[in-house]
């Protein structure tokens, strides 16, 4: 408890806090939305916000507000896999490059420079243009995972490789400890808040890629997402048409969700990194 | 000989490896998905209502199979697809034909290049002295402002950055065009008319690469600047009365600038494809326009040669920026 007052202290952290609260309630309330998010033409078309539709309706005649807390749900699943998913290949490539060294660093290393380098905008538009029929949020999410690690492979990585030449990794070796248990119970603690910040921006970026993706038609216009509402309202028009209440709300809602993110990872590293938080306590 | 052995040689065979990499990606792609180009092709066809006697459909699943090079076992496919490359040659475009794909990417070429060599060297001269200074007089008022601006910016994604930038002085102000990358009708020439028409249609997207950029540059080099800061030799440097102009430019900012070289080296593939997305949203005609349209199009030949190009592109002014590396800091010596 204590750990979320100190927190609470933080500007930033109360604004994540609260934006993604609302965000997440958003999308549990999908569960309870009176309409089929797939079928089109449930409700009249082209209605202004009202009493009966909170925020009016769009062209394909499906209610905004109901719509969006579909977009939000579907868009935090693909996030949230791809997410995790290459926090798991980070995790795995980051300690086996650190802790063995020699080839196996050098070979791993050269793969994830080489994935930093390439534009991979432009194989993720290749991999999903000619996976578009098959695209599912699950296999989006997938997609993202295998091209989004090699930064967090790296950062996992250097922290490992301090760690090895520390103390108590001897200490640990002589005292008869395994390999594995020594990099998963001795190194995975002091690479957990790294693993939690990176897992932030991440989601973050698997948002916002997902959104690109769909602005340029390559995902499955049918699943609501964040990108797929976006592209209806563009494709119709919405914003030469005055529908403002359409177009802004996947922006309005991608915005606050991403700045929220980005300031919940901030806050949060900077809780666990004791040097910046002894600069807190002393201003 | 030293540097040659020591650095440049390795440096090369990295690039190379990184290339080869990159295309066979490219190459084997297409190749292990399960969905295959020919059929889809003749699907697009068929979806815009053009019927085909049999016989007709069987040449066109040839031609179509021989213009992909997809042809014979895929180590034969390989060859030929490197063969092809060393030629320069990336085949027509399917849907601009008989345009060749080397042509239109030349003629996109030079306004990506203009735009993402302006924001670029904008980012790094104004992000690096304003995020210094920040970090140097990091309790100043001014300071915390411009770091509370970057805290918003920096997590937008360039589409949804560049898309609101739109909305409000596109459409809510009107100040500046929101799509083109000149008037329409205007006549290409080295005139002060149309050199200002092309400055006025470049400003939304330069302006939001500009910002975005900007932004992370600003936020990582003020933290470099206040690690810097703490470092006894600043300390020193004060007590001996270096006047502080001199303190911030030579010993703070230049020390600090060292990561930010590595930095841009790095990132550089991601500003490019933000200066392809930036481009889409604009409707600016360079590469990213050239891109969205053969997506449209499923101009497979198109795509891929964009996806070559950018990648020795990339990697190919990574090793630029790497090579410069001993210009800003004189004690790396590759000797």
């Amino acid at each position: 408890m204590k750990v979320f007052l100190d927190l609470f202290k933080d500007y930033r952290f109360v604004f994540s806090f609260v934006v993604l609260v609302f965000i997440l309630i958003l999308a549990l309330m999908s569960f309870a939305s009176p309409f089929d998010p797939t079928l089109w033409n449930v409700v009249p078309r082209d209605m202004p916000p009202s009493g009966e539709y909170w925020l009016g309706t769009d062209s394909n005649g499906q209610d905004i507000f109901w719509q969006a807390t579909f977009a939000v749900r579907n868009s935090l699943i693909i996030s949230l896999i791809a997410g995790l998913v290459s926090r798991v290949i980070a995790i795995l490539v980051g300690m086996v490059a650190g802790y063995n060294g020699g080839a196996t660093d050098r070979v791993l290393m050269f793969i994830s420079d080489g994935l930093l380098v390439i534009p991979i905008f432009l194989i993720f538009v290749l991999l999903s243009m000619l996976m578009r029929e098959y695209m599912n949020l699950a296999l989006l999410g997938l997609m993202l995972s295998l091209l989004s690690w090699p930064w967090d492979a790296r950062l996992i990585r250097s922290v490992i490789l301090s760690l090895r030449e520390r103390e108590f990794t001897k200490t640990a070796i002589l005292s008869g400890t395994g390999t594995v248990s020594l990099v998963l119970k001795e190194y995975l603690p002091f690479a957990t808040p790294l693993i939690f910040s990176t897992l932030i921006n991440n989601i973050a970026f698997a948002i916002g890629l997902e959104i690109t993706l769909a602005f340029l038609g390559l995902v499955n216009l049918t699943i609501p997402t964040l990108g797929t509402m976006l592209n209806w309202a563009i494709t119709y028009q919405a914003i030469l048409l005055g529908r403002w209440y359409w177009v802004l709300t996947p922006v309005v809602l991608s915005l606050f969700l991403f700045i929220a993110l980005y300031w919940l990872s901030v806050s949060i590293s900077e809780y666990l990194d004791p040097r910046t938080r002894i600069q807190r306590v002393g201003a | 000989m030293t540097f040659l052995k020591r650095y440049l040689i390795p440096r090369l065979i990295q690039y190379v490896l990184v290339i080869w990499l990159g295309i066979t990606a490219v190459f084997l792609i297409p190749r292990v998905l399960p969905s295959d180009p020919v059929m889809a092709m003749i699907g697009m066809m068929r979806a815009r209502g053009s019927t085909l006697e049999p016989g007709a459909m069987d040449d066109i699943i040839a031609d179509l199979t021989e213009m992909y090079g997809l042809e014979g076992s895929w180590l034969d496919q390989y060859w030929a697809f490197w063969g092809r490359l060393f030629q320069g040659d990336f085949g027509v475009s399917f849907f601009n034909f008989p345009a060749r794909v080397n042509d239109l990417i030349g003629n996109a070429m030079p306004w990506t290049l203009g735009l993402l060599l302006t924001t670029t060297i904008l980012t790094t001269v104004f992000g690096n002295i304003i995020g210094g200074l920040a970090g140097y007089y990091s309790k100043k008022p001014w300071a915390r402002t411009l770091d509370a601006i970057a805290m918003v910016i920096r997590p937008l994604p360039y589409y949804i950055f560049a898309f609101a930038l739109i909305l409000v002085f596109g459409w809510v102000v009107r100040w500046f065009p929101i799509t083109g990358g000149a008037s329409i009708g205007a006549q290409p020439a080295l005139t002060w008319p149309y050199i200002k028409d092309v400055l006025w249609h470049a400003f939304l997207p330069g302006l939001s690469l500009t910002l975005l950029g900007g932004a992370v540059t600003f936020q990582t080099m003020k933290l470099l600047v206040q690690n810097v800061n703490a470092e006894s030799f600043v300390q020193y440097a004060k007590l001996s009365g270096v006047t502080e102009g001199r303190i911030v430019s030579k010993y703070v900012i230049r020390n600090a600038l060292l990561p930010q070289i590595t930095g841009l080296a790095l990132s550089l593939g991601q500003i490019f494809s933000g200066a392809l997305i930036t481009e889409i949203v604009y409707g600016y005609p360079g590469v990213g326009m050239l891109l969205y349209n053969s997506i449209i199009r499923a101009d497979y030949n198109l795509i891929m040669g964009i996806t070559i190009f950018s990648i020795v592109g990339i990697t190919t002014a990574i090793l630029i920026v790497d090579l410069t590396y001993p210009l800003f800091d004189p004690r790396v010596r590759y000797y």
